[in-house]
């Protein structure tokens, strides 16, 4: 994990504040190549706006955030290769209405990769297939359920071939019955071997796919570890309580 | 059989009038006037419109019938086409009319694919071509002075340019005033607030009268080209703002998602916001295009001929005076028509983007 080569995502020492309010509060983290990260905590705990930075969506105001070698800085360029080398999925889906499911997968390979509409199609078709929803492929998404939609914005990140994926919430605004199908092509995605970095409240998912859980309170990261430990024996007073809290409900 | 349905769609109809006008005395009552004044109404106008009406004959003795006089109408008809554009010449504007026409066509009928063609032609050909043609002074054509130009063909001319240039840039506009970027903001805003509190009227005027004072000496500068950049820049500040109320009931996530998969600024607004911006705006655009269509006639106070202008003209004609109601009726049905056709054609584009959402 501390072998330099590896390490795909480092974040050091960054700050963040929103007018007087302090939401990032001295983050460090390297994610490894391939390793799969959970990160969980309190609503307003900073988890979102941290996996946010990773893309540039919010800007960090100090520190350093080093994605696959490159410095997320002002630098347009910089941030729009990071972001091609990075895919997101969001809590609230944020298909584009207006394209159907397939044009919707093969918009940015077309514009960004300047794949040709051939390849670009088959290769979106691929990947509808892998979240197993390739017979929508010509519909819209407000014709989609939540969970079909969820999974085709898995597949639509996918399709620009990133090495790393972030999830924020990616089941939080899914009726219950549809979470598991979601949850499965994660799975799926992370037996891949893809760097996945997940803010999501699904400890069933957590314990199964994660190499480590980061719990955030008040922006700041209070533990890191194991999901065995840290479920199971936290280490920190904050971490137990919201631990019994969730597992109460 | 047959009459058995017959009979049931009377007792359905009657019951429909029992239900819906004569469900108290006060409503039948009610229903009985309405229906008398409305015959009366209807009959009085059907008889001026047709019925006592004269279509035939070449001047105002034929008109004795006490209705309309659409002669008066009949042999005006090619000065309100044309305005007073040379006859030999009249090929000229009916061949860019037709031009006009199959462009329009076109961009019902191409597939996607040769668009970009179709948006040279229609943006930059076009127009250059079409003015080089009816102005006259290449292609070894006689020329034809703009202050000729006019009726019909005038107006469709300054309302066309009006709405194709205002609805590219009324974009640009929309942008540049949600720009980060302070100069171009500030110039968006200034730019969009001054055109719009100024009165139609104004900008002509200034257009005409003042523009002039400013140029250097000896250069000219046709008047008719100056009340059409006034006109465009005109609507295209209204248009700026029906973009903007479209840009802003975009969701945040749309933006987000867009940059996420790595488009940039242009990009996500070429394929990602803006074709959800302009569709959920389109009431707005057409009323805009409505608007700026009827709007027009005002090109008549800075004395230009457009179909309104050209009509007011012919009433005051000593051999048709009184006619005034036949022209006006003439040139508001001639509106309503094209008003009509657009706002129909902006109720099935609404349908035809509807995707379910």
């Amino acid at each position: 994990m501390n072998d330099k080569q590896s390490t795909i995502v480092k974040a050091k020492d960054v700050h963040k504040w929103y007018g007087e309010f302090h939401v990032l509060n001295s983050i460090n983290l390297d994610v490894a190549k391939g390793e799969k990260i959970v990160i969980c905590g309190p609503s307003g705990s900073g988890k979102s706006t941290f996996i946010r930075c990773l893309n540039r969506l919010e800007e960090h105001q100090k520190g350093q955030i080093i994605i696959d070698g490159v410095e997320l800085t002002n630098d347009l360029k910089g941030i729009e290769k990071i972001r091609r080398e990075v895919g997101m999925v969001f809590q609230s889906f944020n298909l584009f209405p207006h394209l159907t499911i397939m044009e919707n997968l093969c918009l940015a390979p077309i514009w960004v990769r300047k794949t040709p509409k051939k390849e670009a199609e088959a290769q979106a078709m691929e990947y509808l297939n892998r979240v197993k929803i390739a017979d929508q492929a010509h519909k819209f998404p407000g014709q989609l359920s939540g969970g079909q939609q969820q999974r085709v914005a898995i597949a639509r990140a996918l399709c620009m071939n990133p090495r790393i994926m972030l999830f924020d919430e990616p089941t939080s605004a899914l009726d219950p019955e549809m979470i598991k199908e979601v949850l499965d092509v994660m799975i799926e995605l992370a037996h891949s071997g893809m760097t996945m970095l997940c803010v999501t409240h699904e400890m069933g998912f957590a314990k199964t796919i994660a190499d480590r859980v980061v719990f955030m309170d008040k922006g700041e990261i209070v533990e890191v570890n194991s999901p065995e430990k840290l479920f199971n024996s936290p280490q920190n007073e904050r971490t137990k309580l919201f631990l019994d809290q969730i597992l109460l409900h | 059989m047959q009459v058995m349905t017959q009979d049931s769609a009377i007792k359905k109809s009657i019951t429909w009038c029992r239900e819906n006008l004569f469900s108290s005395p006060t409503n039948g009552l009610a229903t009985v006037i309405l229906l008398f004044l409305l015959i009366k109404f209807i009959t009085v106008v059907a008889s001026w419109l047709f019925f006592n009406a004269t279509f035939v004959g070449d001047n105002r003795d034929a008109c004795n019938q006490g209705g309309a006089c659409w002669v008066f109408i009949k042999t005006r008809i090619d000065q309100f086409i044309y305005g007073f554009y040379p006859n030999a010449e009249r090929w000229r504007v009916n061949l860019v009319l037709a031009a006009f026409a199959s462009t329009i066509g076109f961009w019902f009928f191409t597939a996607n694919k040769s668009k970009r063609f179709l948006g040279f032609w229609t943006f930059l050909l076009f127009p250059i071509l079409s003015w080089n043609v009816l102005r006259g002074s290449n292609f070894s054509l006689t020329s034809v002075e703009t202050a000729k130009w006019g009726g019909v063909f005038l107006t469709l001319m300054v309302s066309t340019v009006g709405i194709v240039c205002s609805l590219p840039l009324g974009i640009i506009l929309a942008l540049g005033r949600q720009s980060k970027m302070p100069a171009i903001k500030t110039i968006s805003v200034l730019f969009i607030e001054l055109w719009r509190g100024v009165p139609l009227i104004t900008v002509l005027f200034m257009s005409s009268v003042m523009l002039p004072l400013f140029f250097p000496e000896g250069v000219q500068f046709d008047k008719l080209l100056r009340a059409l950049i006034g006109v465009a820049l005109f609507s295209s500040a209204y248009m700026a703002e029906v973009v903007r109320g479209g840009l802003q009931a975009i969701p945040k996530g749309q933006f987000e998602a867009a940059q996420a998969i790595g488009l940039s600024y242009w990009q996500s607004m070429r394929s990602v916001i803006m074709p959800q911006a302009l569709k959920m705006v389109i009431p707005g655009i057409v009323n805009t295009f409505i608007g700026l269509f009827k709007d027009t006639t005002l090109v008549a106070i800075i004395g230009m001929f457009d179909l309104l202008g050209i009509i007011q003209a012919a009433t005051t004609d000593p051999d048709w005076l009184g006619f005034t109601l036949e022209g006006y009726v003439f040139a508001a049905i001639f509106f309503w028509l094209c008003c009509y056709t657009m706002s129909k054609y902006s109720q099935f584009l609404e349908r035809k983007l509807h995707t379910g959402h």
